[in-house]
């Protein structure tokens, strides 16, 4: 079972990661983080980790391991 | 599926790059290319005076910043005296067509053993969203409020129609419209990599990234207007794919 993790401190919102999720793991939290900016939110039970997010995020946030 | 962040991308600080902006995710398709090859160690990057300049915030690779529209034939000479080195030129759309075209022509024609990496978003991202050589038809920017015409700002340049005669080892264009279009093109930079180790000569790919800012649209929408607009004037593939010359 592959782990996901995100870093939110480096999260700027941009929300590729949400647009490309096809299991809606990840979702727009409506919190904001250290940057001032809306982060993502993770429902790691959904996740199947199949890295779209991983290829997509431009700020490295997001880290699947095996 | 395992997808670790690279070690050649520098995780103590962060790039100011905007929120969505392509630059993060080419520089990472490169990080992860060379560590596949294990070049980490011989990289050189040449950064241009435009946006992708973080780029050397973003990663740990040796890293010089040429004169202003001029990061290709920088990258030429570095290559000259280094000859063991893996020198990248990172320049932009408005770089690499429009201010440095010569230089970008003239390597191409004398086929030196570089890769150039162009970033295309069709503006000039860094000076605020001005029309480039390679803005779309009607595409709206600060220069051309009433959308780009043909009759008075001409064509859009294609990169793969100037030097797509030429004898160069590689000429390639990739999107960063989704998933699988990203996984082709680290394949494209890969492989260019590849072909200068071997010594095969000029490689030029081309990259067509969003730019949320100064299209003036979220993210998201910038994606669409990739996949529905500029990958149309500016269709995808590989257009040269021979060794050099040398």
């Amino acid at each position: 079972m592959s782990k996901i993790s995100v870093d939110y401190k480096r999260c700027k919102g941009c929300f590729l990661c949400v647009s490309v999720c096809p299991k809606n793991a990840l979702t727009p939290s409506k919190e904001l983080g250290a940057k001032g900016y809306e982060i993502v939110h993770l429902d790691g039970e959904k996740c199947i980790g199949c890295g779209s997010c991983y290829r997509m995020c431009p700020d490295y946030c997001i880290e699947i391991t095996d | 599926m395992n997808c670790k962040i690279p070690n050649g991308i520098d995780m103590s600080q962060q790039a100011s790059w905007c929120p969505g902006c392509g630059h993060g995710i080419i520089v990472r398709l490169l990080a992860e290319a060379a560590q596949e090859l294990g070049i980490d160690d011989r990289m050189i990057m040449v950064e241009d005076v435009a946006c992708g300049e973080f780029a050397q915030f973003a990663l740990k690779y040796n890293t010089i910043m040429g004169a202003h529209g001029r990061p290709i034939v920088t990258a030429a000479g570095i290559k000259r005296v280094r000859p063991d080195a893996i020198v990248v030129a990172h320049p932009g759309d408005g770089s690499a067509y429009s201010i440095g075209v010569e230089s970008t022509l003239h390597c191409a024609l004398r086929n030196e053993n570089i890769l150039a990496l162009v970033v295309n978003n069709s503006v000039f991202g860094m000076t605020g969203g001005q029309m480039s050589p390679t803005s779309l038809v009607d595409m709206k920017t600060t220069s051309s409020p009433h959308g780009r015409s043909i009759k008075k700002d001409g064509s859009p340049i294609d990169v793969t129609k100037i030097l797509g005669q030429l004898d160069i080892a590689y000429l390639a264009r990739g999107s960063l419209d989704s998933p699988a279009n990203v996984i082709r093109t680290g394949k494209m930079i890969k492989k260019a990599l590849q072909k200068q180790m071997n010594g095969e000569g000029f490689c030029l790919v081309e990259v067509l990234s969003p730019c949320p800012t100064n299209w003036n649209m979220t993210p998201v929408d910038a994606l669409e207007f990739i996949k529905k607009k500029q990958s149309v004037t500016y269709p995808t593939g590989e257009f040269i794919d021979k060794g050099g010359a040398i």
